[in-house]
């Protein structure tokens, strides 16, 4: 697992915002771990288990936790869509439908639950996430680190097309 | 010398009670005589307050304007009652405290929480080891409902992990109590142990890159509550209430942890550690905890034999003694040497000694035993009685540093009988074939060795599952064995083995009961006056003026 | 920045949101500094840290992150003369469904978080802070960032700030998209980078044993502006400010079948639940009328509409009137809210109407606790996902005419038995719901013409 030198600075920067211990870092380092690689590798958790001076379960423990953080790659580009209440008022449910028909996904019909699914060409995933605290503009979505807001299911196209 | 700790006022279930300041609240309970029931909670570990099965009510005396608790028509302090239920595990009794411990609240959380535990748990009865020791089941009979209403489709998890060598996981059956993690990190120091995933889906594992190979990772099935940590060598070997189980203490190192020796008609099936806050806690380590399995063997020794020319004859146990005696009739003391064993009882070395008096020989000692030691428990000296071996004068304060003069001896001819007691001397620095130029070797052991094989007069005697006695361990703290099984075949007690041997040799009267023994060394050894074997108790005692026999040496 | 700019409704106080959708706003400290930014720091910093404290004290203000705890005995809660470092930490992982306010401060006006923080750092002693930005904010917590190098670029954060011989230092700490962390002790132990499971209390308050085990004060984004603006109008103006018990502001997050959802700060108290939808948001959609009011984030019980509410209204004569009231004249404050047996909470408005099934919003707000659930305590970590796995079963069709009955039961054993406040959170909605439209639950049971609880009743996957 290579670690550009920028980045191995950019981490041990962040460790220091950490003075009284060490193992505060183990989230942000994930964090930056996987924005570089795209996903946690096993690797990457040794790494940072070594690197914080930490047991590998320790890293492993909080990996599995964070829904954000992810074992495997996901689409080059993700969707997360929001299925909470407000949204799911909004028309959060028919969202999700509408992208994973244009971004080519397969979704088991009535299945709404969380899991990450991706298209066959890699290059979208979506997950029906939980509330993203934007509930007076329902319904919303981030598209990678992207936020839309009062999302109509005709916009999607459009939306998609921006994502390449 | 230091102010007594004060006593605190507590009112449980209305009565008031008085405990020392700095006691749990659960404990205090339990001393009153409500036991409250409890999974995460382990009083040598931290408390995390997670399975709230310990919900009580609480409350604290209640005010009033002048600061000051109101007290009641009977004098006492007027309790305000919480209306939440408060666990029990994570606080320390305060002054005026109310508990109750059995109200129709209490009944309910309990209620609650036993069904939440069962809602996903496997119906895995039939097939758990557990079964018999659960507390699940236990606490399921005396605070649970009672049929289930749970109409869904259960959380399914993994089902027989490895975690490492000697411990096997059923993810399912986990109630998510954290107690083996507690334990792996603030007892064993090996942090390997964690939760994975989140919610009703988390569960227990270690992470791929590491295993649970601690040398007391058997000590996480003990405090496991339920079966979801099993110890791979006892799984689906016996049911537990067919075990018959017998204080004991175990001799893998002089440490002396307390045990519980778990056995069926006349076989061992486990060992668990017994609490002992001298010695060992409530833990011991998984290699004493596993050495047993040799006393099941098949291979064990039997029947007396004795050998004439060429292939050793069974024969019955007075003949043997006799040959015993007779042989050692034919040589001079200073042509005979005893080898006694650091791991015998002190009963077995009064003995021992009194047969190298008997025989008025220099030559004796006792084998030494080392490995490495661990910060916790496990001893460098691998023997578990060599304080008894020097209180009973079979060694000096150098263990074995006679041994090599004596295997020279023997060598070179000058020795020409020799009794190994407990002990295989090709493995003490003797010579196999030196052995088989003797014109005696008398052998007391269980298990066949290369010392066995050459015996000219082979005794079959007892393990340590298999007698009543003592040791002293390396604090000095003198402890008890007790019998479990009994020996196989015609194997007999290594003590009386040597009484018998010591009557014919010398004609006089001898003890016959093990208490006897005991009298006969508490007369004549002053660390030992005014104790019997029962006097010891199941927690041993500790003698003055013992001192602590540390290898010279620093260990591998 | 929102793709939809808006003008504040005329009802609306700014004091909060002054700078939110402000024409020609930027998030950069010299659009702050030229509006009179940092002064209340300024003025701050000439004040003992006590006076600070007591002005808090004095305005009243209570916590808007959704315990509603007045902020000023939070902070008294720290000994005197304690000797352990102090740490703050700002509580910005917004996840309280309905509740949308912390964001638009966080993505527009950062420095009014910043300030309001250094205040509040210095009141308090606390020499290290973070702020916990919920993970799904990435913009926001670069914004963040950007703004606390342009603050320590002008002495307001770093060593011997302004000259005083105050060190604070602040960071940015982003959360993965886990909701416990925004329980004050989950949030701890997530920064001390273990998983984030909230703390048994007694005794981890974190008041005594917080961060690292040290004393720590844990605040809402929106509190910690507050006391920017309780320093500038001192706590007694403030406390003039809204009712008795309930003073200041507050953002109200208004979401669902009204015709204008959205944020706006007003008195606390200041309108009527009635008011709020009819008046500031437009009312009802076309054809629809009100069936039903979460009014603080998905964890208040719900306000059934056309249920009448008992309350004790104080008399200007000291004595106590009990009346009846619809839920149009249920004041939007903290106690009046309690009152009728919900709560203010986040101030996350969530509106149904009567197209709206009853189960399936229950079910959807029951599928967010099954899934939140950390797991460590036994009532939520089985009881959440069972209440979720029954009402999921009702809409499938598999439901049975005594699943009211279980789920009201299987709540009731959650709530007061757990170690956090999810227990209350995720149990509140199922008590509610089942108790306020029984005739619905009862209704998907019927339908499928089952009657019995009998085992062969019993729902497949």
């Amino acid at each position: 697992m290579e670690i550009p030198q920028a980045l191995a600075d950019h981490i041990d920067e962040v460790i220091s915002h950490y003075p009284v211990s060490k193992r505060s870092a183990t989230l942000p380092l994930l964090h930056l771990l996987q924005e570089h690689f795209g996903y946690i590798s096993e690797e990457a958790i040794t790494w940072v288990a070594t690197k914080l001076e930490l047991e590998p379960i320790n890293v492993l423990e909080l990996v599995t936790f964070y829904p954000m953080l992810r074992q495997h790659p996901v689409g080059k580009h993700h969707i997360r869509v929001c299925r909470t209440l407000s949204c799911a008022l909004g028309g959060g449910y028919a969202l999700l439908d509408t992208f994973c028909k244009h971004a080519n996904i397969e979704k088991p019909d009535g299945q709404h639950h969380a899991h990450l699914l991706k298209s066959a060409d890699g290059k979208y995933s979506v997950e029906f996430v939980e509330c993203l605290a934007s509930c007076g503009t329902a319904p919303v979505c981030m598209i990678n680190d992207d936020f839309y807001e009062a999302v109509s299911e005709d916009s999607v196209p459009e939306l998609l097309k921006k994502y390449q | 010398m230091s102010d007594p700790v004060p006593l605190l006022n507590v009112q449980i279930d209305g009565v008031w009670h008085k405990f020392p300041k700095g006691t749990r609240v659960i404990e205090a309970c339990s001393q009153a005589g409500k036991f409250v029931p409890r999974y995460c909670y382990h009083p040598k570990l931290s408390s995390p307050g997670n399975c709230r099965m310990c919900l009580i009510e609480m409350g604290m005396p209640r005010m009033g304007p002048d600061r000051k608790p109101e007290l009641g028509p009977d004098g006492k302090p007027v309790i305000n009652w919480m209306p939440r239920p408060q666990i029990s595990c994570a606080q320390d009794i305060a002054e005026g405290m109310g508990l109750r411990t059995d109200s129709p609240l209490v009944q309910d959380c309990r209620h609650g929480v036993m069904e939440f535990l069962l809602i996903n748990h496997p119906l895995d009865c039939p097939i758990c080891d557990q079964a018999g020791e659960c507390e699940l089941q236990e606490f399921s009979v005396q605070y649970g409902t009672g049929g289930s209403r749970f109409r869904e489709e259960k959380v399914k998890k993994p089902k027989h992990v490895h975690l490492g060598p000697r411990v096997t996981l059923d993810d399912e059956r986990c109630i998510l109590c954290s107690r083996c993690i507690r334990f792996m990190k603030e007892v064993a120091h090996d942090d390997v142990l964690g939760f994975a995933s989140r919610g009703s889906h988390t569960y227990l594992t270690a992470h791929p890159g590491r295993v649970l190979d601690s040398n007391y990772s058997l000590n996480t099935v003990d405090i496991c509550p339920v079966g979801a940590l099993t110890s791979s060598d006892f799984r689906f070997k016996m049911r537990v209430w067919f075990l018959k189980e017998t204080k004991s203490i175990c001799t893998s190192c002089a440490t002396g942890c307390n045990t519980l020796i778990g056995s069926r008609q006349n076989v061992l099936y486990r060992q668990t550690p017994r609490e002992n806050d001298n010695v060992n806690s409530a833990w011991m380590c998984d290699y004493g905890r596993l050495n047993f399995h040799f006393v099941n063997s098949t291979d064990r020794l039997t029947e007396p034999q004795i050998r004439h020319l060429s292939d050793p004859e069974t024969t019955s146990w007075t003949a043997a003694v006799s040959r015993a005696a007779e042989d050692l009739k034919r040589f001079q003391p200073t042509e005979i040497a005893v080898i006694a064993s650091g791991r015998m009882t002190n009963e077995e070395l009064w003995f021992a000694k009194k047969l190298v008096d008997s025989v008025k020989t220099p030559n004796y000692d006792i084998v030494p035993r080392t490995g490495p030691a661990d910060d916790l428990l496990l001893n460098s000296i691998r023997n578990p009685n060599t304080n008894g071996a020097q209180l009973l004068g079979l060694c000096s304060d150098q263990p074995g540093a006679k041994l090599q003069q004596i295997a020279d001896g023997v060598s070179q001819g000058h020795i020409r009988a020799v009794v190994a007691l407990q002990e295989d001397l090709t493995e003490a620095g003797f010579k196999a074939a030196d052995l088989e130029r003797l014109g005696a070797l008398i052998v007391m052991d269980i298990l066949p060795n290369e010392t066995t094989k050459r015996a000219t007069t082979l005794l079959p005697s007892a393990s340590f599952a298999e007698k009543r006695g003592s040791m002293i361990n390396v604090k000095g703290r003198l402890q008890r064995l007790n019998r479990a099984i009994q020996s196989p075949g015609n194997a007999r007690e290594d003590w009386e083995i040597m009484r018998d041997i010591i009557q014919q040799l010398t004609g006089a009267n001898s003890v016959y009961l093990i208490e006897d023994v005991f009298k006969q060394m508490a007369e004549n050894i002053p660390q030992f006056q005014g104790l019997s074997l029962s006097r010891i108790g199941d927690l041993g005692v500790k003698l003055e003026g013992v001192v602590s026999a540390e290898p010279v040496t620093a260990s591998a | 920045m929102p793709a939809i700019v808006r003008t504040p409704h005329p009802r609306e106080r700014r004091i909060v949101f002054k700078n939110v959708d402000r024409e020609g706003w930027t998030t950069d400290i010299d659009c702050y500094l030229k509006d009179g930014g940092y002064e209340e720091l300024k003025k701050a910093l000439k004040m003992q840290p006590l006076e600070i404290v007591n002005e808090v004290k004095a305005s009243g203000v209570r916590g808007r992150g959704g315990a509603g705890f007045p902020t000023g005995a939070k902070w008294g809660f720290i000994r005197p003369g304690e000797t352990k470092p102090i740490y703050l930490i700002c509580n910005a992982d917004e996840a309280e469904p309905g509740t949308f306010k912390d964001r638009y401060i966080i993505h527009q006006d950062p420095h009014q978080l910043l300030e309001g923080m250094i205040i509040s750092c210095y009141a308090v002693n606390a020499r290290l802070a973070y702020i916990y930005i919920r993970g799904e904010f990435p913009l926001g917590a670069k914004i963040v960032e950007q703004a606390i190098k342009e603050a320590k670029e002008h002495g307001f954060i770093g060593k011997n700030i302004l000259g005083t011989g105050f060190d604070l230092e602040i960071y940015v700490h982003r959360g993965a998209g886990a909701y416990i962390c925004g329980e004050e002790t989950g949030l701890i132990e997530s920064i001390e980078g273990k998983r984030p499971y909230p703390r048994i209390k007694p005794p981890y308050f974190p008041a005594a044993l917080g961060l690292y085990m040290s004393p720590t004060i844990v605040n809402n984004v929106e509190t910690l502006c507050d006391v920017k603006h309780i320093i500038k109008m001192g706590g007694a103006e403030y406390a003039k400010i809204g009712r008795p018990n309930n003073t200041g502001t507050r953002i109200l997050c208004v979401s669902g079948d009204v015709q204008k959802p959205g944020y706006y700060e007003l008195e606390v108290g200041g309108v009527t639940l009635g008011e709020l939808i009819y008046d500031i948001c437009g009312g009802i959609r076309p054809g629809h009328k009100l069936k039903a009011v979460i009014p603080g984030g998905s964890s208040a019980k719900v306000l059934r509409a056309d249920e009448r509410y008992k309350i004790k209204t104080k008399q200007p004569d000291g004595t106590t009137v009990e009346e009846e009231i619809g839920i149009d004249d249920i004041r939007m404050d903290f106690d009046s809210l309690a009152t009728v047996g919900s709560m203010a909470g986040s101030g996350g408005v969530i509106v149904m109407d009567d197209s709206r099934d009853m189960v399936w919003a229950l079910n959807n707000i029951n599928q967010f606790y099954g899934h939140e659930s950390c797991g460590q305590c036994t009532p939520c970590r089985e009881g959440s996902l069972w209440m979720q796995k029954i009402t999921t079963r009702l809409l499938d069709g598999g439901g049975a005419d005594d699943d009211a009955d279980m789920l009201k039961s299987v709540a009731d054993r959650i709530a007061g038995r757990t170690i956090c406040a999810f227990g209350e959170a995720c149990a509140w909605p199922t008590q509610s719901f089942v108790a306020k439209f029984r005739d619905e639950f009862l209704a998907y049971a019927s339908k499928n013409g089952n009657t019995s609880s009998k085992p062969e009743n019993k729902h497949q996957g």
